[in-house]
């Protein structure tokens, strides 16, 4: 340790008692989303992709439903309808009826609470478990990013749905448990990508600067690190959501997510299968809106990737 | 070269050790107490016993996973309880059926994603471009077993073309299962189509930029020589290692496919073992496949140092 940056410890311990609170501790980080300048100039970069903002909306629509489901389903979607067992689309019933007569159009609506909803949740843990430890392995190194990056690389070497099937399995079927076992399969990309932007922003002057002045390792990650790496993880977190909605709809369709008679896309799918000759309809919805699900998060993240980081765009 | 090869056995040992580890573990999620879990309906008391007794249940986790570990070693997966085999013998019966749609899987990827990235790449920024693109997008997006019920419905309920299900072994009849498995390939090889076109698009314009491409065009070679005589070659290499990588993709997509048209493989294997509740099926197809998945890893890496020298100083 220099003089230099006992004195500067100094002044950070100032800091913290207010006397500084104006004064920045170090160069400000060049974060895109710190900077009201920068923030606008990302939104005007997204509105100009028209792909990104229609799967914007998209989303956007989707969640409404889901919201409103109670208010927008029509029937409710597990009361069954002897007249409508296997009923052809007709007005009274837009997408037809399914094995037992129950409205397929209020199930497509209600099943969206699922998909989303085991979107949202499983991305949420997957990130909360991962930028942590991400951050740790990253900002710490020696033994410990050792241990976390070996814990990492044996993760991924058990590809996502496989594991997310064993986990389900052992955890026992059900929908929760569906949002358990995705969001601890994909743990481990949240974990690889944090690390590698952590390292890459703390190699930055600025942070070096941070450093010689003396402020402490975690004011470091919080105030200087962490804003510079949230655009890489947000634009992953979508894209996640876009995998975690079809994985909840795999392992509804194999029967380890939302049990019956709740209704999910994926579950629904399963049984459209067994009735494929006398009613096809029952196979066409669920799987519109799983695609369409997984297609407007899929082009809101690209769009989101290339609005954030524009020297990435191809 | 040598040495490049041991560092990286030096790290793939650990990693599969460390998974190995993890799907042991899986055990632990099972609630309530594992003798009873593990016999399923079973609750005969004299059985349970004898799982205790045959699994070592009543030693610590670490002594249990020494012995299972010391079995794994040996070949030997521990027995199926539902169908009275061990389970690598079943493993060995199932895994050519899955490896043979893999790689039929594989071929419809390369034949659609590497022609339709080439093309992309060379009309960067036009109609072809935005439609290629547009492709990737949808084979990202399209849940595949929905795609497999869809075409279940058009090729086997409507036009009666292809069969919906039913496996023929290739040395009964090389026809027959070439027909059974045109679909599950194409539904399989459909999302790596995507992946591969993406890869492909983006090594193409990588080397597409380069000095010496703009020397051949200088030349005076023609635009379709300059693409596939002296760019493709060089854009090969991350084409192939990128595509070893989604062989992890592959398998677990195979999981679903299988499901969809009844392929009796290695997916199937594990997604019956999962509602049989035979835990010792599910726990050998995961650590097969995290192997396989870290050997295609070893092999891509080696190919990559195999071609470029630089590499294997990294």
């Amino acid at each position: 340790m220099s003089s230099g940056s006992e004195i500067a410890r100094a002044e950070t311990a100032g800091a913290e008692i207010g006397i500084l609170e104006a004064v920045p501790s170090g160069p400000p980080a060049p974060a895109i989303l710190q900077e009201p300048g920068t923030l606008a100039a990302f939104w005007r970069r997204l509105r100009a992709r028209r792909s990104a903002v229609a799967g914007l909306v998209i989303v956007g629509l989707l969640v409404l439903m889901a919201a409103l489901a109670p208010w927008v389903a029509p029937y409710d979607p597990t009361a069954t309808d002897w007249g409508n067992v296997r009923g052809a689309p007709s007005l009274a019933h837009p997408f037809g009826g399914d094995e037992v007569g129950r409205d397929v159009l209020s199930r497509i609506i209600f099943g969206a609470r699922a998909s989303l909803g085991a979107g949202l949740v499983s991305v949420a843990l997957a990130v909360s478990l991962g930028l942590p430890l991400g951050m740790l392995a990253g900002y710490a190194g020696g033994w410990i990013d050792g241990a976390i990056s070996r814990l990492t690389d044996a993760l991924l070497a058990i590809p996502f749905l496989i594991l997310a099937i064993a986990l389900a399995a052992f955890l026992g079927p059900s929908l929760v448990n569906a949002m358990i076992a995705i969001g601890l399969s994909a743990t481990s990309i949240f974990i690889r990508l944090t690390r590698a932007q952590v390292r890459a922003v703390a190699a930055e002057e600025f942070v070096e600067a941070a450093r010689a002045m003396g402020n402490p390792p975690w004011r470091i990650a919080r105030v200087h690190i962490l804003p510079n790496i949230v655009p890489a993880i947000l634009v992953q977190a979508t894209l996640t959501i876009a995998a975690a909605i079809i994985a909840e709809a795999s392992l509804s369709f194999l029967g380890l997510g939302q049990q019956p008679p709740e209704p999910s896309w994926g579950a629904m799918l399963n049984t459209a299968k067994n009735f494929m000759d006398e009613a096809p309809w029952m196979a066409i919805w669920p799987g519109l809106s799983i695609f369409l699900a997984v297609l407007a998060f899929n082009l809101f993240g690209d769009g989101l990737r290339d609005a954030l980081d524009p020297r990435q765009r191809t | 070269m040598l040495q490049f090869l041991v560092r990286r056995l030096a790290l793939a040992v650990p990693t599969l050790i460390l998974a190995s580890m993890i799907i042991f573990a899986l055990q632990q999620l099972l609630p309530g107490d594992v003798a009873t879990a593990l016999t399923g309906e079973e609750r005969d008391p004299q059985v349970i016993a004898f799982i205790r007794e045959k699994y070592h249940l009543d030693e610590p986790l670490p002594v249990r996973y020494a012995y299972w570990a010391g079995g794994v070693l040996r070949g030997d997966l521990g027995e199926s309880i539902r169908l009275q085999k061990p389970v690598s013998e079943l493993i060995v019966e199932k895994l050519p059926v899955t490896l043979e749609l893999a790689c039929l899987a594989m071929l419809v990827a390369l034949a659609i994603g590497v022609p339709m990235g080439v093309l992309s790449a060379v009309k960067r920024g036009q109609a072809a471009d935005t439609i290629a693109n547009g492709i990737a997008l949808w084979g990202l997006s399209v849940p595949n077993f929905w795609l497999g019920i869809l075409l279940i419905l058009l090729f086997s309920v409507e036009l009666g073309w292809l069969p919906a299900s039913g496996y023929v072994s290739p040395f009964e009849s090389l026809s027959e299962n070439l027909a059974a498995m045109v679909m599950p390939a194409f539904v399989l090889g459909n999302a790596i189509a995507a992946v591969m076109m993406r890869h492909t698009r983006a090594a193409m314009l990588g080397v597409l930029g380069s000095d010496y491409v703009r020397t051949a065009r200088a030349k005076g070679v023609s635009p379709l020589r300059v693409t596939l005589r002296h760019a493709l070659p060089n854009a090969a290499i991350p084409i192939i290692t990128l595509g070893a990588l989604e062989f992890g993709q592959l398998l677990s997509g195979a999981v679903l496919t299988e499901q969809v048209f009844s392929v009796p493989g290695f997916g199937k294997l594990m997604v019956d073992a999962v509602f049989n509740r035979d835990f010792a099926t599910v726990q050998g197809v995961v650590i097969c496949t995290a192997a396989t998945y870290i050997a295609l890893n070893l092999a891509a890496d080696l190919l990559s140092a195999a071609v470029n020298p630089k590499l294997r100083r990294a």
